[in-house]
């Protein structure tokens, strides 16, 4: 079974009285032909992978444009000394999105999530809750799994590409991976998983990709916080019982549909909205600046012939 | 299928899966069909890959990739320095390649015996990369399977030893194509393989009359 389908997912585990995590940990055993111990330790690497990034963060650090960096430091600063107004859970969250944004930024060791520019969404909200409550590894292992079957669907049925989709496919779908996965460690149903993930898809949609100089940067590694806070909101509006009008598949369905419509200038082209501001376009500028002069190579500049390769010697 | 640990992963180096862990691996794909580190890379950046190039570290990561890195290591950035000690003298220029992926670079590789190899390759998203130009004729393969890239003579035979040889050593052919420069001049076969290849095996198609060529790239282990 391909992963295409929340609600099928959902009637799976219904009807096999599996929970979501298993039913996809069976389509990885299936699809890559190895173990389940295997898979589950493939898991355990990606998700020791992302806590040591975390850990590993340091507000030194810049990107190579010069215009990330520090700010996580910032943010765990402020409120250590300051009575933040979300409280020090959502500022840790806060935090930590912007420390995981600026790893990528700077050529840092990060766990693409569903990708590289959306990477501080997920373990935004899963490590300072992980750490919080005491959750055992496995449990974060299933959560973990569950976020796939969301990343799943929503490739299968819209894109989780910024060059295809906008924002809304990178940040818009790591917050909903990420809102199913808080929804499912705090005990939440199937149906539940679903409206998390569809809230939390609904909140973003039409978000665009406008990066500055065309850099991971500005405005993404902020968008990670909206994104984490966005999987908060969700999750606890659907633990809370409130459900979505539009079901899941229709809403990523939807997100797939506005994507495919966005002006090319709002799919990472850095030709539109952010990037195509006077300050935006300055700053491209100064990274153009020691570009050199394109060339038009052809297939006869490039000398593209066989030449002889050195044969192996015969025994 | 999509493999779920392409949605959550790879694990990689910053920023971009396509312009920095895709690059990464198109510098390894080159490295690996050369036969070693090159000692001379002449790289030539197309589209996105040269307009954003630098602020997304792609050419650290490419040269990264030529010095046999891989995407998550954390040297990445440092690859020019590596580059230096290990003998590797690269020059990079900006193209317009004709009807390229956005995201592509071609390469010209010495090896330190003085043998060449010609590439061309596009990062395609998510880290995922494809060959689209080898020694000057059109490929396409991505690397994720284990891939035999055989340079032979566009003549009548060499197709049926290969496979009839894959078979005999129970290797199963996930996919095939051939391609030839000119009737009767040079041709490439590509077989993906779901099996890996023994050595063995390598050495006996070798020594088919007709093969000009043999390389082999087994498929990054988990």
């Amino acid at each position: 079974m391909d992963l295409d389908s929340m609600q099928r997912i959902l009637e799976q585990s219904l009807a096999e009285n599996k929970p979501i995590w298993e039913i996809v940990l069976e389509e990885d055993v299936a699809n890559r032909m190895v173990t389940r111990e295997a898979s589950m330790e493939k898991m355990r690497r990606t998700w020791r992978a992302m806590v040591d990034s975390a850990d590993a963060y340091s507000g030194e650090r810049r990107s190579l444009s010069g215009l990330v960096g520090g700010d996580g430091e910032r943010m765990r600063l402020y409120y250590a000394t300051h009575e933040s107004i979300g409280g020090s859970f959502t500022a840790e969250v806060m935090a930590s999105a912007l420390a995981m944004g600026e790893n990528n930024a700077c050529m840092k060791r990060i766990v693409a999530a569903p990708t590289a520019g959306s990477c501080g969404v997920m373990p935004a909200v899963l490590i300072p809750l992980w750490r919080k409550e005491g959750i055992p590894e496995e449990m974060m292992l299933q959560a973990l799994y569950v976020t796939c079957a969301i990343g799943s669907v929503i490739a299968n049925r819209a894109s989780i590409s910024g060059a295809a989709g906008g924002c809304q496919a990178e940040v818009g779908s790591a917050s909903a991976m990420a809102a199913g996965a808080l929804t499912y460690l705090h005990g939440g149903t199937g149906e539940q998983i679903c409206t998390a993930v569809a809230i939390a898809l609904k909140n973003l949609l039409g978000l665009v990709c406008d990066p500055v100089a065309g850099l991971v940067e500005v405005p993404c590694v902020k968008r990670n916080v909206i994104g984490a806070m966005n999987a908060i909101a969700a999750a606890d509006m659907a633990l809370a019982g409130v459900e979505s009008r539009i079901p899941v598949d229709e809403v990523i369905d939807a997100m797939g549909d506005v994507g495919r419509r966005l002006p090319v200038e709002f799919r990472e082209t850095a030709l539109g909205g952010l990037a195509a501001t006077p300050t935006g376009k300055a700053v491209k500028e100064r990274m153009q600046k020691n570009r050199k002069r394109r060339r038009t190579l052809t297939i006869k500049d490039m000398r593209w012939k066989l030449t002889a390769p050195v044969q192996e010697p015969k025994e | 299928m999509i493999d779920i640990f392409d949605i959550l992963g790879p694990v990689m180096v910053g920023p971009s899966s396509s312009h920095t862990a895709g690059a990464v691996r198109i510098g390894a794909m080159g490295r690996t069909l050369l036969g070693g580190t090159p000692v001379k890379a002449r790289l030539h950046l197309h589209g996105s890959f040269a307009d954003t190039g630098v602020g997304h570290g792609t050419d650290k990561a490419l040269i990264a990739g030529l010095l046999g890195m891989k995407p998550d290591d954390l040297e990445i950035p440092n690859s020019f320095e590596h580059a230096e000690k290990q003998g590797l003298e690269f020059t990079f220029d900006e193209v317009d390649l004709k009807n390229a992926h956005p995201n592509t670079v071609a390469m010209e590789l010495t090896a330190a015996d003085g043998h060449t190899l010609n590439i061309q390759a596009c990062s395609i998203g998510g880290g995922r990369i494809r060959v689209t130009m080898l020694d000057g004729v059109a490929v396409s393969f991505t690397g994720a399977y284990n891939t035999l890239i055989i340079h032979n003579k566009d003549d009548r035979g060499h197709i049926a030893d290969v496979t009839t040889t894959l078979s005999r050593a129970r290797v199963n052919i996930a996919n095939m194509s051939l391609s030839r420069s000119a009737r009767g001049g040079n041709a490439i076969m590509i077989i993906e393989t779901d099996e890996k290849i023994p050595p063995v095996v390598l050495q006996f198609l070798r020594e088919f009359a007709g093969i000009i060529h043999l390389t082999y790239y087994e498929k990054e282990d988990e």
